[in-house]
């Protein structure tokens, strides 16, 4: 196992609230690491620190390393556009944008410059296979994303990101707004998907985590509290906090 | 004491209802009225011949091509300043005292009367810049009056595109440019497509600004710098000085149906628009 992303007394800012604080972490590659945590305790703010989405937001502002691949990702002259295509992210809500399916998908590729009808055809139809869609939808691919379902929308999501050929995956709360058995297309597409990428996963499911995670991290008001495989997480959490939050005892 | 429920909503139904009424009637009557009088001068005529005779004879037809030429000359000049105004008020700047400035300039722009920007594009335009009265001036001067719709209806437009198309376009590796252009603008295309119609139906209407800038004659324009009259202004003059009643309401007869067709045809486009790409 080598480690894909090395953090290293990361600690974020908005403003003058700090959201993380001094982090240190390493994610495996082809690992599926779940993050846990009660609300707010700065999971998302992670996850947007590890691809520069949090760049957007005004104010925001870092200290520490955050190393993808040998490289600080928050070198000045890191090519961002290159780093979120390298690193993918699906949300919490499912945001399909208003275009057709295929459409979706081959945004990503389209925007790196891809022309090709062919390779994009091959593109879309290998991205939707993997993203366990591509049954449901090869007959209406040139219909509206945003006729489709909740949960097959977000499976869309997940596979616009396949379409960038992406290293690491990054899914908050992918879940959080779907019904049973659209979960567990999710999370039957995620373990398949770990032999070919790096997964993280933010839940606020802790059953979830336990349910697909390899390794868990446990976040309390912006710091890592404990990070271990997932089996010894939940049977002997050697944090007293660790083992309140999986008892429901807070958050 | 009061009234019980079931009086209370009918009064208030009647009440809104009539007010309703009272809006279409007056819309309705206007229209009718114009028509009526207008119609019988307006035949194929009216449409393809020039005028004759200061107006009293002959027909409007190189006041239909000053208003188009016009019109297309304002809307391409206000449009990409108009647009590119509101893409950098929302999604180039942060919020701040100088957007603010920014916006409250354009919203003071859009109370000042056409007839001062008549004037202020006769001096800038006209006299100082040496374009004399011309489509050039008339066009610029319009395009200065229709420029605050067009940013405030475009911004408007832009800021209702849902934050998350952002993010995903962004998380899908666009820089900025290829999000607004592939990702905010198409969502708020109907949206900049109602400002700009508003704005040509303002432009076509419009008569104060005009007359000063693009002055008044009568013959075909030949190039930019020719003066030209417009439909609105055509009307005006003979109405005004009496020349004749019965070609001023044909006028105003071709005015009012061209407005409605532009706004008919427009919506009608975007509709199909929005249904092919939602």
């Amino acid at each position: 196992m080598t480690a894909v992303i090395q953090v290293r007394g990361f600690s974020h800012y908005f403003g003058s609230e700090r959201t993380l604080e001094a982090l240190d972490l390493d994610v495996e590659s082809n690992e599926i690491l779940g993050i846990i945590g009660p609300a707010r305790s700065g999971k998302s703010t992670f996850l947007c620190s590890l691809n520069r989405l949090n760049d957007l937001i005004r104010g925001s502002r870092i200290e520490g390393t955050v190393t993808v691949d040998g490289r600080n990702i928050y070198d000045p002259d890191v090519d961002v556009i290159e780093l979120r295509r390298r690193i993918g992210m699906v949300f919490a809500t499912p945001v399909p944008l208003p275009r057709t399916i295929y459409e979706n998908i081959a945004f990503g590729p389209r925007l790196a410059g891809t022309r090709e009808r062919a390779a994009l055809d091959a593109l879309v139809r290998d991205c939707l296979e993997k993203g366990g869609l591509w049954d449901e939808v090869k007959d209406r691919l040139g219909t509206s994303a945003l006729k489709l379902s909740g949960g097959q929308q977000q499976r869309l999501c997940l596979a616009r990101i396949l379409a960038l050929k992406p290293e690491v995956i990054l899914l908050d709360e992918p879940t959080s707004g779907l019904d049973p058995i659209s979960t567990m297309k999710i999370e039957d597409s995620l373990r398949r998907l770990k032999r070919d990428y790096t997964i993280i996963l933010v839940t606020n499911n802790t059953k979830q985590a336990a349910r697909v995670a390899d390794r868990t991290a446990f976040f309390l008001n912006g710091r890592l509290i404990e990070i271990g495989p997932t089996d010894r997480i939940f049977t002997a959490p050697e944090d007293r906090r660790t083992d309140d939050y999986l008892r429901g005892k807070f958050g | 004491m009061r009234p019980s429920p079931r009086v209370e909503q009918r009064v208030v139904g009647a009440l809104l209802w009539s007010m309703t009424a009272v809006t279409v009637a007056v819309l309705v009557f206007i229209v009718a009225y114009v028509l009526k009088k207008g119609l019988p001068a307006v035949d194929v005529a009216f449409l393809v011949e020039n005028p004759a005779d200061m107006g009293k004879a002959g027909g409007i037809f190189s006041t239909i091509v000053g208003t188009v030429v016009l019109t297309a000359g304002a809307i391409l000049v206000a449009t990409p300043l108009g647009v590119g105004t509101a893409i950098f008020l929302t999604e180039y700047t942060w919020e701040g005292p100088v957007t603010r400035v920014i916006r409250f300039g354009a919203e003071c722009l859009a109370g000042i009367p056409s007839i001062i920007f008549g004037l202020f594009g006769f001096i800038l335009f006209v006299t100082k810049l040496k374009f004399g009265w011309s489509i050039l001036s008339g066009s610029l001067t319009l395009a200065f009056m229709i420029l605050p719709t067009i940013i405030r209806t475009s911004e408007e437009a832009i800021k209702s595109v849902p934050p998350g198309y952002r993010t995903v376009s962004y998380s899908l590796g666009s820089t900025k440019w290829q999000m607004v252009t592939r990702v905010v603008l198409p969502s708020a295309l109907p949206g900049i497509v109602t400002g700009i119609v508003l704005s040509v139906g303002r432009s076509i209407g419009e008569t104060a600004a005009v007359i000063f800038t693009a002055g008044s004659a009568l013959r075909l324009p030949t190039s930019l710098f020719s003066s030209s009259r417009t439909m609105s202004v055509h009307f005006y003059i003979l109405a005004r000085e009496g020349i004749s009643m019965s070609n001023a309401y044909g006028t105003a007869a071709v005015l009012v149906i061209a407005i409605l067709g532009v706004n008919v045809l427009t919506y009608y486009l975007m509709h199909r628009f929005i249904r092919k790409y939602s």
